[in-house]
């Protein structure tokens, strides 16, 4: 039991990403793969404050600031050095895994001794309960907070982008500028992920980003074939499809592995798990054609 | 209102597939005038429009919106005063988009995006009363997604979502090409109506020549990226529709 609350909590800690994602992928249509190297730089910048005594809650701030920075760095090379969006991700991922390595000074930091925002807010006595309450606040607040910014005329703005470009040039925005803000959010999302799963784990990893970004499309796959189902419209609502997207991704993982499978091979199963969601629909479509 | 001197514009300069879509197009067109282009397809029509808005911008000659020189200016800059209807009846609106917030959108065209949340029930009356005039029922669906509904459908909306904010010139690119007659019909009179209402310099590109032939007080062959017939409000009235239909043979 213990094992998937442990998953479910973990689901939750990378919602924050899987929102990232939403605005990336599904949004503006933009791969951005340099979400493997913003949400471990999230966890550096909080493995790094928290090993020198700062308190969890104080330092949420400068982890998304960093996850914004990273973003808006994709989001420049991509729209005005008009590098493909691909290229541009992995590039500053590159670039990433050098910064992160000197900001955490190792390759893994462990914080075991350290407060952290489960320790330092007490609200349950039993610390399970009391992460879970922690966890599922933040993204409660994070999803309010989202889905206003996406119905605000910003975001209709931003969400417009993705449809069509010339429509939105035509309404006066300059679809560049958007495309960067909206990467940067998306990253500062990322990182928040990052900062989260460092402190619910203990500890912070320089390679803990590797594949994440697949996870997170998983999970935006998984919200999205349920907006299809239902025909969601309301933002809020396929927010909350993208979180149990996130759950249900790390509870599949988590039945994997008490299927006895070689942890290492868990990267391996995750690639197959979502080939296996983007690939099946598609492949039974075709058949129904 | 719009001024073009000595325009030309060349698709894949210095390459094989060069395109001399425009070239040394000069033209002055006033407040309350009422445009239509006529020509053969790939005669540099659209290339025009775009030139104007800014979708494409000039290998050479100047652009004045205004009295104001917008040659270089990007599209999103000079879009406060230009509102749109693309030949392609996917481009003008975001499907993804209830309609309702399309026309949110189109609402603020002129004016920043902010975090403001703009769609309420007031909006929602006001954008439901102007649907209801094209006649299509579709002032019922206004948070549909706007991608679920047919092409000519959202045309019309699109020519709506136009005057949805200030403007001074309205470009039409063949607004009514994928409409049936009905929808058609009722988008040119709205077009027609909405320029003497808001005193617009409008330009319409059509291949309808009865269209051509009843609508606005101007009307512009183009031939080969060049205007080959130009004929003012007392020159049009003249014209008889068979004429028309002669300059194509
Ligand atoms: N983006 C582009 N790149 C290269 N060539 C282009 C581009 N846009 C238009 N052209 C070329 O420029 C010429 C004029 O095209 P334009 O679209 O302006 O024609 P049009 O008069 O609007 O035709 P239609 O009646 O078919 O819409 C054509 O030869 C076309 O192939
Ligand atoms: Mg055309």
């Amino acid at each position: 039991m213990e094992f998937y609350l442990n998953a479910v909590l973990q689901g939750l800690c990378l919602s924050a990403m899987a929102f990232g994602i939403f605005i990336s992928m599904k949004i503006f249509n933009i791969p951005d793969i340099s979400t493997d190297g913003t949400y471990t730089l999230g966890g550096v910048i909080s493995g790094f404050f928290i090993s020198q005594s700062y308190n969890g809650f104080a330092i949420v701030g400068l982890v998304m600031v960093g996850g914004a920075l990273a973003g808006a760095a994709t989001g420049f090379i991509h729209t005005k050095l008009k590098v493909n969006a691909l290229l541009a991700g992995i590039l500053v991922m590159t670039a990433l895994y050098s910064i992160n390595l000197s900001i955490l000074g190792q390759s893994n930091l462990p914080l075991l001794n350290y407060p952290t925002l489960f320790t330092v807010l007490n609200v349950f006595q039993n610390p399970t309960q009391n992460t879970l309450f922690i966890v599922a606040s933040i993204v409660l607040i994070l999803l309010i907070i989202v889905s206003y910014v996406l119905k605000s005329d910003f975001g209709l703005a931003m969400r417009a982008t993705g449809n069509s470009q010339t429509m939105v040039r035509a309404m006066g925005v300059n679809t560049d500028t958007m495309k960067i803000i909206g990467l940067a959010i998306a990253n500062a999302l990322t990182a928040l992920s990052g900062y989260l799963m460092t402190q619910l784990q203990g500890f912070a990893d320089i390679n803990m980003g590797i594949g994440i970004v697949i996870v997170g499309l998983g999970s935006v796959i998984m919200g999205e074939t349920l907006i299809n189902f239902f025909a969601i419209t309301s933002v809020v609502k396929m927010l909350l499809t993208v979180v149990l997207g996130a759950v249900v991704f790390q509870l599949v993982l988590a039945f994997a592995l008490s299927l006895g499978i070689n942890p290492n091979l868990l990267k391996l199963i995750t690639a197959a798990f979502v080939l296996l969601i983007v690939g099946l629909p598609r492949f039974l479509f075709k058949k129904a054609e | 209102m719009i001024d073009l001197q000595n325009l030309h514009k060349t698709y894949n300069a210095g390459q094989a597939n060069k395109v001399n879509a425009i070239q040394n197009v000069s033209l002055s067109i006033k407040q309350n005038d009422f445009v239509v282009i006529v020509g053969a397809n790939g005669s540099g029509k659209s290339t025009l429009l775009n030139l104007i808005s800014g979708n494409v911008l000039p290998s050479s000659g100047k652009i004045f919106i205004d009295d104001k020189d917008v040659s270089r200016q990007p599209e999103y800059k000079r879009s406060p005063a230009i509102a749109r209807v693309f030949q392609n009846p996917f481009s003008g609106t975001a499907a993804d988009l209830s309609i309702l917030d399309n026309f949110r959108l189109a609402a603020l065209r002129t004016q920043n995006k902010t975090l403001k949340i703009g769609v309420n029930q007031n909006f929602k009356n006001k954008i439901s009363q102007q649907i209801a005039q094209l006649g299509m029922g579709l002032e019922d669906k206004l948070s549909q997604p706007i991608g679920s509904l047919s092409g000519g459908q959202r045309q019309a909306l699109t020519l709506l979502m136009a005057v949805m904010d200030d403007l001074k010139i309205l470009l039409l690119d063949e607004p009514t090409a994928a409409l049936d007659p009905k929808a058609a019909n009722v988008v040119m009179q709205l077009a027609q109506q909405l320029t003497q209402q808001y005193q617009l310099c409008t330009i319409l590109i059509t291949h309808n020549l009865k269209d051509a032939f009843t609508y606005g007080n101007r009307i512009i062959q183009m031939a080969e990226g060049k205007i080959s017939k130009d004929l003012d409000a007392t020159a049009k009235t003249k014209l008889t529709q068979n004429e028309i239909f002669n300059w194509f043979s």
